[in-house]
C-alpha cells in the first residue's frame, strides 16, 4: 500500500509500577477506516489510547501520525495533530450549552460572542455534512446520551480532528441509537476520516470494522480483517482459551409463585415518580429478565424488592406480603425472607472496597448464629467459610486477606454471587450481574445464575444489555419509562423488537 | 422612622456590605473554579493587619492597599499550593489558614507596635477618605431622590464604589469571556476542561488569586475605610458571613450584591438600634448584634430552597487514565 498508515504505533510500552499495561505494541491504522481494538478489561487498551491521546507519557515507543514522528506530551498536542477522542464517561460540563462545550478550550478570543457565532454557524455546517443533529441551544443536562456523544463527536470534528478514537461508545446507548452511531460512523468514514473503535462487544466489531487488533494481558495478540474472522475465533484471540458465547441451558421447569407484584410505584427523593404501577409475577425454577435503557425505573423496581427504597402496592413473597414503608421493609428484613440481592452498583452497594474478601463474604448476614461467638464475632469462622466460597465460585487470587478494590470486576461480582447464591435464597434479585466483567468470568457468571434456576429458585435479571437478557431469561419484560411495555418470550422476539419496545414503542406498533 | 433615619440606615448598610460583597466575589470565584474557601476570614484578617500596618508606616493607604493585597495572596498561594498542587483537603487548609491568620496578626502587631496586637490609630492620608460624588451637592435638594443621592450614594470612599463595579464586572468575566467559561467549566467539570487541552492547575489557580485580590481589598477596607485600625479578630466572621451570602446567592455575581446588601443592612440596624423595642417585646442588645450570624445559620441550614453548588466543588482533580 502507498498511502502512510494514519496512525502508526511502534514498540509502545507503559508500566505503572510492577503492572505492565502495555508491552510493546506496534500497530497500523491506515487512513479512511474503521479499527476496532478489542480485548476483556485491564487488557490495556484504554491506556494504550490514553498514551495517544496525551494523557500518559509511553515508557518507550514511537507515534507517527500520517508518516510523520510525532510526540504527544498533552491532549493539546493530540488535538493539533488531528486526534479527537469520545471517553466512555463522556467529559461535558452538564450545565453548559452544547455550544459552550463545544467551544470550550477552541475560542477564538477573548471574548465569548464572536467565538460562540462561529460555532454556531459551523455546527450547522457540521450537521449538514454529517447529519448530526443538535439543538446548539440545549443544556447537557437536558438532552440524552445519545445526543450528548453526538456532541463529543462535533466537539473533536470542531477541532477538525480527522481521527477519531471512540471508548466503549455503546455502553449507553440503546440499539437503535446504536445503529444510528454506526451509521454516522460510517459517513465519517466515507468523508476520509479515520475511527479506532474500542469495545469489548463482538458484535459491534463485526457489524462495524473494517479491521480488527485484539489485545490480551497488555499486549497486542493479532490484527486481523474483520471479513476474515467471527466472533468464536476473536473470543479465543482475547481470552486465550475457547469461550463459550452463548448460555447452555435446558428449557425452564416453572413451579411455584414466588414474586407477584401488584401495582408498584416508586417515588425517589427528588420527588419523580420513577416506577409507575409495576406488575409482575416470577415462579420458582425461571428467569424473568427486565430490559430496558438505564433510568427507566428499573434500578428503583429492584431497590424496593432489595429493601433499599419505600414504595407503594403490593408485593408478595410466596404468598407473603412485604412491607414496603414501615420498618421491616429494610434490606435485613428481605434477606430474612428468603430474598438475596446482587445490586447493581457492586462497588457501591454490594461491596465494601477497603474491606478484605473474607469480611465481604458476610456482610448482610453478619448476625448468622454460624458466625457468632458469644458477643463477638467469629472471625474465624467467617473465614473458612470465605475460602470455601472463594474456591467454588472460582475467584481469582484466591486469596481472601485481599481487599475487595484489588480484585478485577468479575472476580468482585464472583465474591457478590457467592455470598448470595449460598444462602440459598427462594428468590434472587440480580442487576447488572455482568457490567465490567470480562467475558471469561461472564461464561461463569451466567452459568451460575443458571444452576440456582435449575435448583428451582425464582430469579429477576435486570440488565442493559440485551444480549444477556435474550441468552438467560426464561421471559422477557421490556421496562420504560416507569412501566412494563410487555412481555415476550426469548424464542419469539429478536433485539430489533425489543429494542423498539426499549424505546417506548409498544410491540403492537412493530 | 423618618426618611432621613432610614437614609442614614442604608448609608451604613452600604458601608458595611462592602467588605461582605468583596469576600462573597471572592469566594465566588474560587468556588465557581472548583476550590472551597473557607478561609476568606483568615485572608481578610491578614489584609487587615499588613494594609493597616504599612498605612501607618508609610502615611500612603494606597501602599497598605497593596500590602493587604499582598498579605491575602500569600495565604491564597498556600492555600492553592495544598488544594491543587498537593490536592490536600479544602476544608482542612482554609481551617488552617483561618488559625495562621488569627494568630499571626497579633504576634507580628504585638512585637512591632506594643499595642496589644492592635495598630496605632490611621489619620489623614493612612486612611480613605469619602468621595462627595458630583452634584451631590447641588442635589440634595431634590426631594425623595436629592437625600437618596447625596447620603446614601455619596460620600464613600474609593473602595466602596471599586466594590459596587465589581459585581457587573464578575459577571462580564464570567459569563461573557474565554476565562469566564473556562472556570466555571472548571468547577463543573475539570475533565472536560482536561481533555480540551487546558491546564486544570493553571486555571483553578488564577481563580484563587483571584480570590485573594478581593479578599486583600476587603480587609484592607475593613482596617483603612471602615475603621482606623488594625484590632485583634477585626473580621468578626465576616468571611463566614460572605460565604453564607454566597450560598444564599446561588454563586450569582448580582445576587452576592443583594445577599450581602442584606446582612449589611441587617448589621446596620442592630447598630443603629442596639435594642429594639417592638411594642409588645424589647429585642435585646445581644439578640440585635447576633442578627446577622443567625440569619447565617438559617442560611445554612438550607432555608432558602435549593442551592446546587458548582459540582466539582471541594474535590482535588486526579486525572482518571
Amino acid at each position: 500500500m502507498s498511502t502512510a498508515p494514519a496512525i502508526e504505533l511502534k514498540g509502545i510500552s507503559k508500566a505503572f509500577g510492577p503492572v505492565q499495561a502495555n508491552k510493546d505494541i506496534s500497530i497500523r491504522v491506515m487512513p479512511g477506516t474503521i479499527h476496532g481494538i478489542i480485548g476483556e478489561n485491564g487488557a490495556g487498551k484504554s491506556t494504550l489510547m490514553s498514551i495517544l491521546y496525551g494523557f500518559y507519557k509511553a515508557d518507550k515507543g514511537d507515534i507517527y501520525i500520517s508518516g510523520e514522528k510525532v510526540s504527544i506530551p498533552d491532549s493539546q498536542a493530540a488535538i493539533a495533530a488531528g486526534i479527537g477522542m469520545v471517553f466512555q464517561h463522556f467529559k461535558l460540563v452538564e450545565n453548559f450549552t452544547v455550544l459552550e462545550n463545544v467551544i470550550l478550550g477552541a475560542e477564538d478570543g477573548a471574548l465569548l460572542a464572536p467565538s460562540l457565532r462561529k460555532a454556531r454557524k459551523d455546527l450547522a455546517a457540521l450537521a449538514a455534512e454529517y447529519e448530526l443533529n443538535v439543538n446548539p441551544d440545549a443544556l447537557i443536562q437536558d438532552i440524552g446520551v445519545g445526543m450528548q456523544q453526538r456532541v463529543e463527536i462535533l466537539k473533536a470534528l470542531y477541532r477538525h480532528a480527522d481521527i477519531l478514537i471512540l471508548d466503549e461508545p455503546t455502553g449507553v446507548l440503546t440499539p437503535a441509537e446504536a445503529d444510528q452511531l454506526f451509521r454516522i460512523l460510517h459517513r465519517l468514514k466515507d468523508e476520509g476520516k479515520t475511527i479506532i473503535l474500542i469495545t469489548h462487544k463482538l458484535r459491534e466489531i463485526m457489524e462495524a470494522t473494517d479491521t480488527v487488533s485484539v489485545m490480551r494481558r497488555g499486549e497486542m495478540t493479532a490484527t486481523v480483517k474483520t471479513s476474515e474472522t467471527s466472533p468464536e475465533h476473536l473470543a479465543e484471540l482475547m481470552v486465550g482459551r475457547k469461550v463459550l458465547l452463548r448460555v447452555d441451558k435446558e428449557p425452564a421447569k416453572p413451579g411455584a409463585l414466588v414474586l407477584e407484584v401488584e401495582n408498584l410505584r416508586v417515588v425517589d427523593a427528588a420527588g419523580v415518580e420513577r416506577v409507575k404501577g409495576i406488575s409482575l409475577e416470577v415462579r420458582a425454577g425461571e428467569i424473568l429478565g427486565i430490559a430496558g435503557v438505564a433510568g427507566n425505573g428499573q434500578s428503583e423496581l429492584l431497590e424496593v424488592l432489595g429493601g433499599m427504597e419505600n414504595g407503594t402496592g403490593s408485593i408478595r413473597v410466596n404468598g407473603e406480603e412485604l412491607d414496603l414503608t414501615g420498618k421491616h421493609s429494610d434490606a435485613r428484613s428481605r434477606r430474612k425472607r428468603g430474598i438475596a440481592h446482587v445490586p447493581e452498583d457492586r462497588q457501591r452497594e454490594g461491596l465494601i472496597m477497603d474491606f478484605k474478601a473474607w469480611e465481604n463474604t458476610a456482610f448482610g448476614y453478619d448476625d448468622d448464629d454460624a458466625y457468632q461467638s458469644g458477643l463477638l464475632m467469629n472471625n474465624v469462622a467467617i473465614r473458612e467459610d470465605a475460602e470455601g466460597k472463594i474456591e467454588r465460585f472460582d475467584v481469582r487470587p484466591a486469596n481472601c486477606d485481599l481487599e475487595a478494590k484489588s480484585f478485577s470486576g468479575g472476580n468482585q461480582q464472583k465474591i457478590v454471587l457467592a455470598r448470595e447464591i449460598e444462602r440459598d435464597p427462594d428468590l434472587l434479585l440480580v442487576g447488572q450481574p455482568t457490567r465490567g466483567v470480562d467475558i471469561g468470568a461472564i461464561e461463569f457468571i451466567h452459568q451460575q445464575i443458571v444452576a440456582l434456576r435449575d435448583k428451582g429458585k425464582a430469579i429477576l435479571l435486570v440488565s442493559v444489555e440485551l444480549e444477556e437478557i435474550l441468552s438467560l431469561s426464561d421471559r422477557i419484560a421490556v421496562i420504560f419509562d416507569g412501566h412494563l411495555m410487555g412481555e415476550r418470550l426469548p424464542a419469539e422476539t429478536d433485539e430489533k423488537e425489543l429494542g423498539l419496545m426499549m424505546a417506548g414503542m409498544t410491540g403492537e406498533d412493530t | 422612622m423618618d426618611y432621613l433615619t432610614i437614609l442614614q440606615i442604608l448609608d451604613s448598610a452600604l458601608r458595611l456590605a462592602t467588605p461582605l460583597l468583596f469576600a462573597c466575589l471572592a469566594g465566588l470565584f474560587s468556588e465557581r473554579a472548583g476550590i472551597f474557601d473557607i478561609g476568606l476570614e483568615g485572608k481578610m484578617l491578614m489584609a487587615a493587619f499588613f494594609s493597616a500596618a504599612t498605612a501607618y508606616s508609610t502615611g500612603s493607604v494606597w501602599l497598605g492597599l497593596l500590602a493587604g493585597i499582598a498579605g491575602s495572596l500569600v495565604l491564597s498561594g498556600i492555600h492553592g499550593l495544598a488544594s491543587i498542587t498537593f490536592r490536600g483537603n479544602q476544608l482542612i487548609s482554609g481551617v488552617a489558614i483561618n488559625f495562621l491568620a488569627s494568630g499571626l496578626t497579633v504576634l507580628i502587631g504585638l512585637s512591632w507596635f506594643k499595642l496589644g496586637g492592635q495598630t496605632p490609630a490611621l489619620q489623614g492620608d493612612a486612611r480613605f477618605q469619602g468621595l462627595d460624588l458630583p452634584f451631590a451637592e447641588a442635589l440634595s435638594g431634590v426631594p425623595v431622590f436629592g437625600p437618596l443621592y447625596s447620603e446614601v450614594l455619596s460620600g464613600h470612599t474609593i473602595l466602596v464604589y471599586v466594590a459596587l463595579l465589581c459585581v457587573p464586572l464578575t459577571w462580564y468575566v464570567l459569563f461573557r469571556t474565554r476565562f469566564g467559561l473556562r472556570l466555571r467549566a472548571v468547577g463543573e467539570n475539570p475533565a472536560a476542561v482536561d481533555t480540551a487541552g487546558i491546564s486544570v492547575v493553571g486555571l483553578r489557580y488564577a481563580a484563587v488569586a483571584i480570590c485573594g485580590v478581593l479578599c486583600g481589598l476587603a480587609g484592607a477596607y475593613l482596617a483603612t475605610g471602615l475603621g482606623a485600625s488594625f484590632v485583634k479578630e477585626m473580621t468578626a466572621g465576616r468571611g463566614y458571613i460572605a460565604l453564607a451570602a454566597l450560598i444564599f446567592a446561588k454563586w450569582r455575581p448580582w445576587y452576592a450584591l443583594y445577599a450581602t446588601f442584606l446582612f449589611g443592612l441587617l448589621e446596620a440596624i442592630s447598630n443603629r438600634y442596639p435594642s429594639l423595642d417592638l411594642g409588645f417585646v424589647t429585642l435585646p442588645s445581644q439578640f440585635m448584634q447576633a442578627l446577622p450570624y443567625i440569619l447565617t445559620v438559617v442560611i445554612l441550614a438550607g432555608f432558602v430552597g435549593k442551592a446546587t453548588p458548582p459540582r466539582a466543588g471541594g474535590e482535588p482533580y486526579v486525572k482518571e487514565r
